[in-house]
């Protein structure tokens, strides 16, 4: 198994640069997330890494050697695409073990026969082998398809958002199954998605892609708790993240003209010092702010509840005050009514800000 | 605005049942959700609502009027669909206009309706913009505010935000939420998005192969679902299923026997009597995973597992427990992370449980 390296990679089309001076390294057994909305060159860094594309500019690295001038086959990594795409009149096996009759290869039956065994085991499709694969359903696919990049055991797993076409249910189960193929494999993997629940789950680090360039790498954790900038810490978690323009008067962030005012405390205070008269954008996660009937301290908001969404497991409270809307998530048991009077307590501890002009983090 | 009632609606397409017995009460004002996977009828069943389909049989009611047979022209509808259709050579005021235009309104009613229309929506800053120059979610609002401005009785929604990122979804979905609050129109919208259900409608109406599995608030259909489809296809991460049988322990107590595992549960002297009484055998308890807690050390009722995988969103975990050759999904908050392969002990709040028949897959409680 490998590392990946890319340094200062670039592949433009037309005016559009896909992949703007990228630089990054993937260490050796890491589930390395690529996060990004459409449009934001994930997939054409994978298929720079494969060689499906030629880079403009920079450098591919796999287990320190330069693979630019190498051909897809000879990198020795596999890619499993979104739209899964096996041999329609082969069976399963058959699929499993056309990658080993490579003449390459020159593997001998038995081997061959072994290899596949343990891999439909690890796969759960012993029980598919004899069926042809227009008979499987989407799910199966996938699991055939992710089946025969692994028989190759190649260095490096490139996946191109392999579980978009799945049905929600079965992309739940997918993400624990692949999370936990990764784990037992112990291989490289560098996978794709727009998806940030996939992301948070199934990563060891993330990198935050958007118009080509990267924004942030870091663990889940990082990623969510300590985004360095407005866009990280939309794109990341969901209800998303509150976000007020606030003017900084001293301690306190004053936003909507006053409807509503936040005070800083301890540490983020002195933090805020040269900022004082600036303008700021505070960000408050749905979960960080806990709901009261009652006043509570500082950070105490009074608002109303403008709408409820059920979710079950818990209630996202949509909140008024003056003509500024923001989410809370609220235990079922708070049982909020439209239209009532309500206290958001803001857990400042937990809050981000950013500045209003660059949009990064300042505390 | 107006109630919408179906009556006993099939609709049939040569052999296949799309719609099979379909009774609704929409109520004035509300949102009503139809909700399913591909192929469940739903689309049908809207498009019988707005006329462009008619059904086999059954009645439609809309305002207290039978529609059934009348045109979709003739009812007062609008009807908004995943691929906002703009005429292309308009602007976004004259595609808002239009519909107005084609009633021969006058002149300055237009304008009034239309800027009402682009309040409401947040687009006045563009109504001089052809589509070509709109992003996804602009052109979207442009769809919604050529529907708005005619004022009609109810508004229908087919999957209309379903072509879009997952994040921008999200945040359409509150838009359309907070603009059915302000301007409280009877609103049905279809869609296969469980979350998109939960966190848009009022009643959600569940459907599977053209027949209505359940009709419910979001809260009633999490908490108490009817039947394994609707407790499947609702929450995320899904409900846990464990096949169980009843059996007396050494108190002659009825408990739960779990298969693949082996380990028997408590039940409370409620359940058991439904069990009794039904004289149940092959049973499926279905558990959320907010409803599992986990725990490093055996207590009462605990059922011992190993941690097979940690999921960590940001806000909650979820961990997936081994028990047997099944998988058990526990959702904790993110502080709690066990290690991979860690014996664990996992405890069901039997307070919290559904239960149901194994062959006919019906809620027994």
């Amino acid at each position: 198994m490998a590392e990946v390296k890319l340094n200062s990679l670039t592949k433009t089309f037309g005016d559009v640069a896909a992949v703007d001076n990228m630089n990054l390294e993937i260490k050796d057994k890491e589930f390395f997330v690529l996060l990004g909305p459409t449009g934001a060159g994930k997939t054409t860094t994978l298929r720079l890494i494969a060689g499906l594309e030629k880079a403009d500019k920079g450098e591919v690295y796999i287990d320190n050697i330069c693979v630019n001038g190498l051909s897809p086959a000879v990198r020795d990594v596999a890619f499993v695409f979104q739209y899964y795409t096996l041999y329609p009149n082969y069976t399963v096996k058959q699929n499993l073990e056309f990658p080993l009759r490579s003449n390459l290869r020159k593997m001998p039956q038995a081997a061959i026969d072994k290899k596949v065994s343990e891999v439909a085991e690890v796969l759960h499709v012993e029980h598919l082998m004899n069926r042809e694969t227009v008979n499987l359903s989407g799910g199966e696919m996938q699991r055939v398809a992710i089946g025969r990049a692994i028989v190759r055991a190649p260095k490096v797993f490139l996946m191109d958002e392999p579980l978009s076409n799945l049905d929600a249910k079965l992309r739940e189960e997918m993400r624990a199954e692949l999370a936990r193929l990764h784990l037992d494999m112990g291989s490289t993997f560098f996978y794709v998605t727009h998806d940030q629940i996939e992301a948070m789950t199934m990563g060891d680090r993330i990198a935050v892609l958007n118009e080509g360039k990267i924004l942030q790498i870091g663990t889940p954790n990082e990623i969510y708790n300590s985004p360095k900038d407005v866009f990280v810490a939309k794109f990341v978690g969901s209800p998303a993240i509150n976000l007020f323009d606030a003017s900084i008067d001293g301690n306190n962030l004053i936003i909507g003209k006053g409807a509503m005012i936040c005070s800083v405390v301890g540490k983020q205070s002195s933090l805020l010092k040269g900022y004082n008269k600036k303008n700021a954008i505070l960000g408050i996660r749905p979960e960080d702010i806990e709901m009261s009937r009652e006043k509570k301290g500082a950070n105490s908001i009074k608002c109303s509840v403008y709408f409820k969404q059920s979710m079950g497991v818990e209630d996202i409270l949509n909140l008024k005050i003056d003509k500024i809307f923001f989410k809370a998530v609220a235990p079922v048991k708070f049982m909020a009514k439209v239209g009532e009077v309500v206290y958001a307590n803001i857990n400042m501890d937990r809050t981000h800000l950013f500045d209003a002009e660059t949009e990064t983090c300042i505390v | 605005m107006a109630e919408i009632i179906l009556k006993h609606i099939f609709k049939r397409f040569d052999d296949l049942v799309a719609i099979n017995d379909l009774s609704l009460d929409i109520k004035e004002r509300e949102f009503l959700v139809l909700l399913g996977p591909s192929g469940c009828g739903k689309t049908t069943t809207l498009r019988c609502i707005s006329g462009l389909e008619v059904p086999d049989e059954g009645e439609i009611l809309i305002g207290g009027e039978d529609v059934t047979n009348k045109r979709a022209s003739q009812r007062d509808i609008a009807f908004v669909f995943q691929l906002y259709a703009l005429y292309p050579h308009l602007t976004v005021y004259g595609n808002i206009a239009f519909p107005l235009l084609t009633q021969r309104t006058d002149k300055k009613k237009i304008e009034q309706e239309v800027n009402r229309a682009a309040e409401i929506l947040q687009i006045k800053h563009i109504l001089n913009k052809k589509p070509k120059e709109l992003s996804g979610g602009d052109m979207q609002r442009v769809a919604l505010g050529r529907a708005i401005v005619r004022r009609p009785k109810a508004f229908l929604l087919d999957e209309p935000i379903g072509t879009l990122d997952a994040k921008f979804r999200e945040e359409m979905r509150t838009e359309l939420k907070r603009l059915h609050v302000d301007i409280g129109a009877t609103t049905v919208y279809v869609t296969h998005d469980q979350s998109e259900a939960m966190a848009m409608g009022d009643i959600v109406a569940i459907m599977n192969l053209g027949v209505l599995q359940q009709a419910g608030t979001p809260y009633e259909i999490y908490t108490n679902p009817k039947n394994l489809f609707v407790a499947n296809f609702i929450g995320t991460p899904g409900m846990n299923f464990i096949n169980c049988k009843p059996e007396r322990d050494s108190n002659g107590k009825l408990v739960l026997r779990l298969s693949l595992i082996d380990a028997c549960i408590a039940i409370s002297d409620e359940i058991q009597k439904i069990i009794l009484d039904r004289k149940e055998e092959e049973l499926v308890l279905g558990i959320r995973p907010e409803n599992v807690a986990l725990s490093l050390k055996k207590e009462w009722n605990y059922i011992k597992s190993e941690v097979f995988v940690v999921e960590a969103t940001g806000s909650y975990n979820i961990i997936d427990v081994r028990l047997g050759s099944d998988i058990v999904r526990v959702r904790t908050l993110p502080t709690v992370a066990p290690k991979i392969g860690e014996t664990v002990y996992i405890g069901i709040d039997m307070g919290r449980i559904s239960i149901f028949n194994k062959k006919d897959g019906n809620s027994i409680m």
